[in-house]
């Protein structure tokens, strides 16, 4: 007998409210699910930066009702210190696993990845499924640390060792806190692991008749690879995780070195390795960054093309560049710690990759940037975010030039200049990818046209805000402003308190005008005006789906792909492009480099 | 709106970069024989960063500015020499950069790290436990005394573990909450963690190193500049991490002498 | 100026429709003579053979952590006691090594009975069976030998050699006991009569690894225990 078609396992239509809606099998729910699991945890780590920045500026001030949400962290209001790390902690950890994971690959790669290389779903929908009640199980094991035991852990979201093994008597939160936060991200680490599986072998296996590899779309390429990132990252983190909790709850001694003493006492630990935890996290922690960025380029990328009615000057070199990315991500891990007490001829070791991973990032910003010489761009809240993000992708990067270096490390490491380079890259940035992609495909999912008034606005005010709070954190840490204090007490900070309230009213401002964004999805879900099938005039699979797509996404019947994904330009029966999936023959003037 | 987006691309680059060229916030003045290099990469970095940023920046303005809103008969055309220039250009542009800049940084690292103290070099010893650093100066016998961690106690203030009465080179151990060198002697920094990680960092000094519980690491370096500066933590040590610091007393050698010798009285 | 319309992927003449294979993947899905779509799908490798692959990838991307982090741990301080490993663990090797070949056996069997040869062979269940057994046998073999190291007072945090002795094997034990439920999982499916070759493919293939990833388990804690 030969094998059934390698396809979707074929699942009945839903019928039940629960299958509809809750435990889905339908990889655009997981989707929706996933960026409403976003949305949520975005909200949670915007308010906690608020309780920061607010905390930053204004020292002494109260801040009215944070007792409620801790009577021993914030007693009538006032953020002791502990509660500002935990606060921190708990931004870091939300934002960069909750959000930034989960918004750009989980949420719109699961809604958009079948559809664009033509299949009716995913091929192992159960274990998908269980990818997200597990990322959610987690979310929700993470935020139970706020009302459990003293409260979150305050370790920052690196979680150093031994700081993060000793247990409670180093700080609250570092007991019962350190193990929920493992517990949550080591199930973090399998729900991303079951996605990775579903992702990567929807793009090998299950591309419909005439989608080569190089005819899929640069979101779908960016998910592929993204997803085999995480396949390699998320595997190290897990058992990373795993042997923390052992040090807590086991008496192990993975990471916890002998005769350390807290209180006067010396603890029971010892032998362990303080830096295997380094090694083991950033092994992770960097192509984690990438996991974050990547996806933001592809879509970034697949919204510019549709926007400027050309393709990119060359689509080849930007899937290879993304790929050079994911695969330099490995090596360059060390530069987070060049000096902490790593063999010195390793940092060296370390920068090399460092530098030379400047030179795929720059070939895609070239690429989309040139790309825009002889387009005929459109702009609408899409493209603005698009082109924002190229904006704050150069601004954030740049800064990774000082710190590649190990040299310049010794000034830099440990600063807010440190912190400005990584909120411009994932705060903003890929913030903005996931913008982008909201506008541009929120049609597509709903079926509803989103307000274009007011995405500009919240674009003006996200653009020229982010660059009021993040930018100035990188003078910061030129003058030595170390990171991770909740209060300047040193003399040489003065003097930058004023610089702290400057960018502390900006991300109040800027985080205001989120909730306009938070308004504009909600309203348009019920209000908005009624969607067309393409109203981008765009060219890949997901346009030829209905709006929004059927449960099985082609209403039964597979498409065949009869040209390259981003024919613009040309002359059809439709305007000046080619949908993939017609088979209409057209003349282009655009050889594909 | 695309000309209005473009022309806020262009203010906002160039506002970024007049604080860096006004020099509004920068690292304070460099005390070390070994900053000069540290402070020379940081400027041509600069230079670098600086020019790619504002490049790209007017470079994606002025291409918004020219290409949106076309006409109804306009068409499209691709960048002359495609991608390849591009890529071409990147790799030799950039890529020489970088590894220039990376070859060049060797030395600045080189000099902290890869070089071992000098013989005569004075040997103190930090030991940054939550949330203070105390260091500790061998005495006129040279040797340190051996550690008992079961020895602290912060209220007798045995920071070290020291036990005076049956270990003869702890006796004249000087444990301070100050430290102070003199000035143009190398020093040789023994750098201790008593609980978990924390982080040595003084800026004028251009230092910055984690201490590693479990792992003795060392530094070495020589003030050049009289002065009192101050000596950071900058890894998160706990809720006390943002007060924990101490001051670096840089002295003549004479001014030195004397303090010590009080130190030692006070012990 | 070019064209750009649909160019009909190549034939691949050299492969036929094979369905361990994976590695070719869909990019060369052949066109066959009558353009009919589900033919050229039944081309493209099950979804299922390229699945195994990305989790038994992610599985030793794991073990490789755990392998560094025993390094590491080991070299990080003096305190790095060995003890001799129970020698029932030598014959749990045999029982895990010989449940592959039975599995090997059965793939036969299976393939026989589903290939039409269903009067030729009796109980193709069988020896799948024989296997989910010696794999029970297999697990319970390392519950025994955590059992006398318990009774001679070693136990996890004893030493960092027996943390990383009761990790591994525990975590490797886990894997196995999902592989028995990928077992029973591909028995339910032959006795209704619904089991597609590739979830036998997917699962054989994951428990020869698991017997795979003993032996380097064993050798690794052989070397360093």
């Amino acid at each position: 007998m030969h094998d059934v078609a390698a396809h979707a396992a074929h699942h009945a239509p839903p019928t039940s409210f629960i299958r509809k809606h809750v435990f889905s099998l339908d990889h655009k729910v997981i989707g929706k699910q996933y960026y409403g699991l976003a949305l949520l945890a975005a909200l949670a780590g915007m308010v906690l930066s608020w309780f920061m920045r607010i905390h930053l500026a204004w020292n002494n001030a109260a801040i009215p009702g944070l007792q409620l949400l801790s009577k021993t962290g914030a007693p009538g209001g006032l953020m002791t210190p502990e509660y500002y790390l935990q606060l921190m902690t708990m931004h870091g950890t939300i934002m960069v696993f909750f959000v930034l994971t989960t918004a750009p690959f989980a949420a719109f790669g699961n809604f958009f990845l079948p559809i664009q290389v033509g299949a009716e779903d995913m091929p192992f929908p159960r274990f998908n499924m269980m990818s997200f009640w597990v990322t959610f199980t987690a979310f929700v094991v993470l935020m139970s640390s706020f009302v459990l035991g003293d409260g979150p852990t305050l370790g920052g979201w690196t979680q150093y060792a031994p700081l993060n093994a000793v247990g409670s008597v180093a700080g609250p939160g570092q007991g019962l806190g350190v193990v929920l936060w493992a517990t949550s991200i080591g199930l973090f680490c399998v729900g991303q692991l079951l996605g990775s599986l579903n992702f990567i072998t929807t793009t090998l296996d299950l591309r419909v008749k005439g989608m080569s590899l190089l005819r899929l779309p640069l979101s779908a390429w960016a998910w592929f690879i993204t997803s085999c990132m995480g396949l390699t990252a998320f595997a190290v983190l897990m058992p990373a995780c795993i042997l923390v909790i052992l040090d807590h709850v086991a008496g192990t001694s993975f990471f916890v070195a002998s005769n350390l003493v807290i209180n006067d006492q010396v603890q029971p630990h010892s032998g362990g390795s303080t830096l295997l935890w380094q090694h083991l996290f950033w092994f992770f922690g960097h192509p984690e960054v990438y996991i974050a960025i990547v996806p933001g380029i592809g879509i970034v990328s697949h919204i510019l093309v549709t926007n400027m009615r050309k393709p990119m000057l060359s689509h080849r070199t930007l899937i290879y560049s993304m790929g050079a990315l994911a695969v330099l991500s490995y090596m360059v891990y060390g530069h987070h710690m060049f000096v902490s007490g790593m063999n010195p001829f390793s940092s060296l070791a370390f920068s090399f990759p460092t530098l030379v991973i400047t030179i795929p990032s720059t070939i895609i910003v070239l690429v989309q940037v040139f790309s825009l010489y002889g387009s005929k761009l459109r702009i609408n809240s899409a493209s603005l975010f698009s082109l924002g993000f190229i904006s704050m992708f150069v601004a954030g990067g740049v800064s990774g030039f000082f710190l590649a270096q190990p040299s310049i490390d010794i000034m830099l490491h440990a600063t807010y200049f440190v912190v400005g380079h990584f909120h411009m890259v994932m705060g903003v940035a890929a913030m903005f990818g996931i913008f982008a992609g909201t506008y541009f495909w929120f049609p597509k999912m709903v079926g509803r046209m989103m307000n274009e008034t007011l995405g500009k606005i919240h674009f003006w005010l996200s653009f020229v805000g982010a660059y009021c709070i993040f930018m100035p954190f990188h003078y910061l840490g030129m003058a030595g402003n170390v990171r991770r204090y909740s209060t300047f007490t040193d003399d040489f900070l003065q003097p930058l308190i004023p610089v702290h309230r400057f960018i502390t009213v900006a991300a109040l401002i800027t985080g205001a005008a989120q909730l306009i964004f938070l308004y504009n999805l909600i309203h348009s879900r019920f209000w908005g005006k009624p969607a067309p099938d393409n109203p981008w005039e765009a060219t890949s699979l997901e346009w030829s789906a209905a709006t929004p797509p059927p449960f099985d996404n082609f209403g039964g019947k597979h498409p065949v792909v009869y040209h390259d994904p981003y024919q613009y330009g040309v002359q059809s029966s439709v305007g000046d492009y080619v949908m993939q999936a017609s088979p209409e023959q057209v003349k282009t003037e655009h050889d594909e480099q | 709106m695309a000309k209005f987006f473009a022309v806020t691309i262009i203010v906002i680059a160039i506002l970024s970069a007049i604080p860096i060229l006004r020099h509004t916030w920068v690292a304070p003045e460099d005390i070390s024989t070994h900053g000069a290099l540290i402070d020379e990469q940081m400027s041509e970095t600069m230079a670098e960063a600086g020019i790619s940023f504002l490049a790209a920046q007017f470079v994606l303005a002025i291409f918004i500015w020219k290409f949106s809103n076309p006409g109804p008969n306009a068409k499209t055309k691709n960048f002359p020499g495609g991608a390849k220039g591009l890529v071409i250009a990147a790799l030799l542009v950039v890529g020489i950069e970088v590894l220039a800049l990376g070859i060049f940084g060797v030395k600045a690292w080189a000099n902290v790290y890869l070089t071992p103290p000098s013989a005569n070099a004075m040997p103190i010893q930090v030991q940054a436990g939550q949330f203070a650093f105390y260091f500790r100066y061998p005495g006129p016998d040279g040797t340190f005394g051996p550690l008992h961690p079961e020895l602290i106690n912060e209220s007798t203030q045995n920071f070290y573990g020291l036990d005076l009465d049956h270990d003869q080179d702890s006796k004249d151990d000087i444990v301070t909450a100050e430290m102070a060198i003199p000035v143009n002697k190398e020093i040789h920094l023994l750098m201790h963690a008593k609980d978990v990680g924390h982080s040595f960092f003084v800026r004028e000094l251009r230092v910055q190193q984690d201490f590693v519980p479990g792992l003795d690491v060392s530094l070495h370096f020589t003030a050049t500049k009289i002065g009192k500066y101050e000596i950071v933590c900058t890894q998160l040590c706990g809720l006390g991490h943002y007060n924990m610091k101490a001051y670096l007393e840089v002295m003549s050698q004479q001014d030195f002498d004397d303090w010590i010798k009080k130190e030692a009285a006070m012990q | 100026m070019a064209t750009t319309i649909n160019q009909p992927p190549q034939i691949d003449s050299h492969r036929l429709p094979d369905e361990g294979h994976s590695g070719n993947g869909g990019w060369r899905n052949p066109v066959p003579a009558d353009g009919g779509l589900r033919v050229a799908l039944d081309y493209s490798p099950p979804a299922s053979s390229t699945g195994i692959w990305v989790v038994l990838f992610a599985i030793t991307m794991m073990f490789a952590a755990f392998t560094s982090a025993l390094i590491v741990r080991k070299g990080s301080s003096l305190d790095w006691k060995t003890f001799p490993l129970p020698p029932i663990l030598y014959f749990n090797t045999f029982l895990l090594l010989a449940s592959s070949v039975t599995l090997e056996v059965s793939r036969r069997r299976v393939a026989a009975f589903m290939g039409g040869m269903k009067s030729q062979v009796e109980d193709p269940a069988r020896w799948l069976y024989i296997t989910l057994f010696l794999g029970l046998l297999f697990v319970g073999g390392q519950y025994v030998a955590w059992s006398q190291l318990r009774a001679e007072g070693v136990y996890l945090a004893t030493n960092p050699s027996s943390s990383f002795f009761y990790l591994l094997t525990a975590i490797h034990a886990l894997h196995v006991l999902g592989g028995l439920g990928g077992l029973i999982y591909v028995i339910r499916n032959l006795n209704k009569s619904v089991l597609q070759r590739s979830q036998l493919v997917a699962t054989a293939r994951y428990w020869h690894f698991m017997g795979i990833l003993w032996v380097y388990l064993l050798l690794l804690l052989w070397m360093k225990l």
